[in-house]
């Protein structure tokens, strides 16, 4: 019995995705003139190890494909070759490619070789066009390693097979009119086919007469039905067993996971044969069957069967130098434990200041124990920016612009979720510098500027938060053409007077784009708004400053992790909740002159200049409060993106850092609700989701009687 | 289970409800509880413990039957009220009502939620043929989550099917209407 190795595959991907990461930031700074020595041996290296491991892995077709490449490299590196521009945009290709491919196989889905073959194609006209026999030979070589792994992923086609992978079942099922008299009810059967697996279902419903004709005893629909199952074709069958005489009812296998139709063949079994009757008799002489696979799920009983794909594991690479100072902590926080705990034995009130001594030194050991298990979680953000060098090159190469992408700060360190969520925003940000902040080289030389332009990526910590400044020295934003966008899309009035920064602050707002044509890099008109809603989900915020002519500066900041948050305790009746500090403007204690009320139910509040509709939490969240007389609760100003309400609360208690707790790991994602935290006497508190808050007050208002019948109901 | 927990599980079964137990295969555990003077039982194996009633936090925009979370050991946990859920009577709940924390396991996986009930009573070990399939009692009552009915010394022990008795709270409305 051999090892199993797929236990390995994980870890392979994860080396393989680094290699090729390293690779391409290598060929990125290749210049082909000044040919640095250590990063052709740096992307050989990559190459070589990626080749290696999936050789051992029996992943044939990235193995095949990267020895071409590795062909190539090799001639590069001991000079019998010189790099030119059109080598490192292949090999860039075949990063991608290889990226592609190795996607496909964590998916198990089969490697599609056309774009490898294409590739390696190119490889070998380039190898061949050297007139080197040596590599003509290894090209010939290399594509009869090609034939090898052709036919050896076949054989393992066949062998996961055997194995009993699962495999998709279509149903085509057109009952009889009959059927529902004779009290077989169709839903039933579907749910007794979704406990086998995954249940497709498609209604056919062209039989269904007009309105007039409908019997209401009378089935007049179909289904076509596939499942996804490991079930063999027996219990299938079983499931329809009481309606195959009065319906028409194909059952066949469409394909396993891997394809099965090689297997059919050959496994020949006595035992099978009786299956195949079997299903022959339930079919109605519709359409014959195709690759009814019984040998298959005749093997799949005794065998063990693959396991369920699992939802892919994330993992994290740590500094051996983190883990030890954990480890340390950990050893003094046993230490403090032990002392304690030797006190308690034998306390005598002399004892008590050595106990406050104690609980001290139990207070920092804690405190240093969990920024070091959160600095865990953190990684520098030369992750997230990594990817850029690659983007701005070919953006520029699509767009004829030239570009200088500069990084500062990429070993600033940021928590591993919030570093996935703000990719995309930093993507967007950077195509749309490009795409419209960068002008075409022959306008900025008319502008007087060089001929290059420049994006800086500048990360930062300023105190508990981690500030990431996109700026272009571009032509900035032109503040005219924003206004009159904004009147066309009735954004704003035509007399309205706002601010730059109100100006500036127009372009986040949904459905507004000021691109005159929309290209394929950006101006579609959603993006800004959704990069910002993107970035308040993480309870960060985005400014935009810009000054024509000079360029602009997009102002990202957000919170350095996600399981911590800085919240305002406040209480309403006998709850208390959290509001995130980030979004409180200001606490006040309103009069009662400010307030007005507004036909609709909606009260406002005059805060300086501004009208802000008041929001009742207790409504919202429908808890009884202690007053409901406003001027005897305090208003609390947040602010959620482009509105500011204001919400009543009963009192404020405290600021405090809390601990997010997720409700969705064994509930269900609550409306207005963030999450949870557990506080200092063990009570749960729920952290409010503010934009949601906004959202849910203007629905409120509208439906005003139903939700609060409910919210009685709640209460209760 | 190994085969220590086994046994270990036998004897506490002895003490608590004096039914001995044969060793055999077929029989399948039920931890069985008392609700508005029914009895009802769920699979033992996905009982976690079982818990005082102590406050919990009421989350906002919930079905009646949610009455809140509470904190356990760190992690958030929704309570299930089964008097809600099955339309009984609401009674007033003191640290003696008791609160059966389960794992349950649904499509995209497992979840940590718990019951209240008004009292644990016995565990019992049941085989399937001790169990029928509850008749169907008509359009008002949903029989889906009842896996069966089983009678021990002339009781009727009604067999919950806790994962889909709960599954049901974790979907929204029109989730409900699509057929998977």
């Amino acid at each position: 019995m051999s090892i199993d190795l797929s236990q390995f595959h994980q870890i392979f991907y994860e080396e393989s995705y680094e290699g090729l990461d390293s690779m391409e930031s290598c060929l990125l700074d290749i210049d082909c003139s000044n040919v640095d020595m250590e990063s052709i041996n740096t992307i050989f290296r990559a190459a070589h190890s990626i080749k290696g491991s999936s050789g051992t892995f029996g992943f044939k077709e990235v193995a095949a494909f990267t020895h071409v490449l590795e062909t190539l490299l090799d001639q590069i590196r001991d000079g019998s070759r010189d790099i030119e521009p059109d080598h490192v945009d292949l090999f860039l290709q075949s990063v991608d490619c290889l990226r592609n491919m190795l996607a496909q196989l964590q998916a198990e889905e089969p490697v599609s070789t056309e774009q490898s073959n294409e590739l390696i194609d190119a490889f070998n006209s380039i190898l061949d066009g050297s007139a080197n026999s040596e590599s003509a030979g290894q090209s010939e070589c290399v594509k009869s390693e090609l034939e090898n792994a052709g036919s050896s992923a076949e054989t393992s086609s066949v062998a996961s097979d055997e194995e009993g992978g699962e495999s998709i079942w279509q149903i085509h099922f057109v009952p009889d009119e009959n059927m529902l008299r004779t009290g077989n009810e169709p839903l039933r059967m579907f749910r007794e086919l979704r406990e086998l697996g995954t249940l497709t279902v498609t209604a056919l419903v062209d039989r269904i007469p007009e309105f007039e004709g409908i019997h209401p005893e009378e089935c007049c629909m179909g289904w076509d039905l596939l499942l996804d199952s490991k079930a063999p074709k027996s219990t299938i069958d079983e499931i329809f067993e009481w309606v195959v005489d009065d319906a028409e009812l194909t059952i066949s296998e469409v394909a396993g996971l891997f394809d099965t139709s090689v297997s059919v063949e050959g496994v020949g079994n006595v035992d099978s044969e009786n299956d195949v009757n079997a299903a022959s008799e339930s079919i109605t002489d519709q359409e014959p069957i195709q690759n009814v696979d019984v040998v298959a799920s005749e093997g799949k009983k005794n065998t063990p069967q693959l396991p369920q794909k699992t939802p892919e594991a994330t993992s994290i690479r740590v500094g051996t130098d983190k883990i030890d100072s954990l480890v340390n902590l950990v050893g003094e926080l046993v230490i403090t434990q032990s002392m304690l705990g030797q006190m308690g034995e034998e306390f005598t009130m002399d004892k008590l200041a050595r106990l406050q001594e104690g609980l001290a030194q139990l207070e920092h050991n804690t405190r240093d124990l969990q920024e070091s298990v959160m600095r865990i979680r953190m990684l520098p953000i030369s992750f997230s920016f990594s990817r850029f060098p690659r983007m701005v090159r070919d953006l520029s190469r699509q767009l004829d612009k030239k570009v200088e992408l500069v990084l500062v700060g990429e070993q600033t360190e940021l928590d591993k979720t919030v570093m996935e969520k703000i990719g995309d925003p930093l993507v967007h940000l950077v195509r749309n510098s490009l795409d419209h902040g960068l002008e075409v080289p022959a306008e900025r030389i008319a502008a007087g500027k060089s001929e290059t332009g420049t994006i800086t990526l500048n990360a930062s910590h300023q105190g508990g938060n981690i500030i990431i400044e996109i700026t272009d020295d571009g032509a900035g934003l032109n503040k005219e053409r924003i206004r009159k966008k904004a009147v066309e899309n009735g954004l704003i009035g035509e007399k309205d007077i706002l601010t730059d920064e109100q100006v500036n602050d127009l372009i986040f707002r949904p459905g507004f784009s000021t691109a005159d044509e929309v290209t394929d890099v950006s101006g579609r008109g959603v993006g800004m708004d959704v990069v910002r809603r993107n970035i308040q989900e993480l309870n960060g915020t985005i400014e935009v400053s810009s000054e024509e002519g000079k360029g602009s500066v997009f102002t990202i900041r957000l919170p350095l992790t996600l399981a911590i948050l800085d919240g305002q305790l406040i209480s309403l009746g006998e709850q208390k909740y959290i509001i995130p500090l980030v979004s409180i403007v200001e606490s006040l204690q309103p009069n009662a002159e400010d307030v007005n009320h507004v036909a609709g139910g909606c009260d406002v509040f005059k805060l300086r200049e501004d009208y802000i509709p008041i929001v009742k939490l207790w409504e919202i969240l429908g808890v009884e409060p202690s007053t409901k007389e406003l001027s005897e609760s305090l208003l609390v100003v947040v602010d959620a993106g482009a509105d500011k309400v204001a919400l009543v609360v009963d009192d404020l208690l405290g600021q405090q850092q809390v601990v997010i707790k997720s409700m969705e790991s064994n509930y269900k994602k609550v409306e207005g609700i963030s999450g949870a935290t557990i506080l200092g006497d063990g009570t749960v508190s729920l952290i409010l989701d503010i934009s949601d808050m906004v959202r849910m007050a203007g629905a409120y208002h509208q439906s005003s009687k139903v939700v609060s019948i409910n919210g009685r109901h709640r209460a209760a | 289970m190994t085969l220590a927990e086994k046994s270990s599980l036998e004897d506490s079964d002895e003490k608590i409800g004096g039914n001995t137990l044969v060793e055999d295969e077929n029989l399948e555990q039920y931890l069985t509880f008392i609700m508005n003077e029914e009895e009802y039982g769920v699979d033992i194996l996905s009982v976690q413990e079982i818990r005082g009633w102590e406050p919990v936090t009421p989350v906002p925009n919930s079905p009646a039957h949610i009455r809140g979370v509470v904190n356990l050991r760190g992690i958030i946990v929704p309570i299930v009220d089964l008097r809600a859920k099955f339309n009984l009577d609401n009674v007033e709940y003191s640290p003696l009502t008791v609160v059966i924390v389960l794992r349950v396991a649904f499509d995209d996986g497992e979840r940590i939620m718990g019951i209240v009930v008004d009292a644990v009573s016995d565990v019992y070990g049941l085989s399937l043929d001790d169990m029928k399939t509850a008749p169907d009692l008509g359009d008002h009552v949903n029989t889906n989550y009842i896996r069966g009915l089983a009678s021990v010394d002339e009781k009727m022990i009604i067999i919950l099917d806790i994962d889909a008795l709960l599954e049901s709270d974790m979907r929204d409305p029109e989730e409900l209407k699509v057929v998977h």
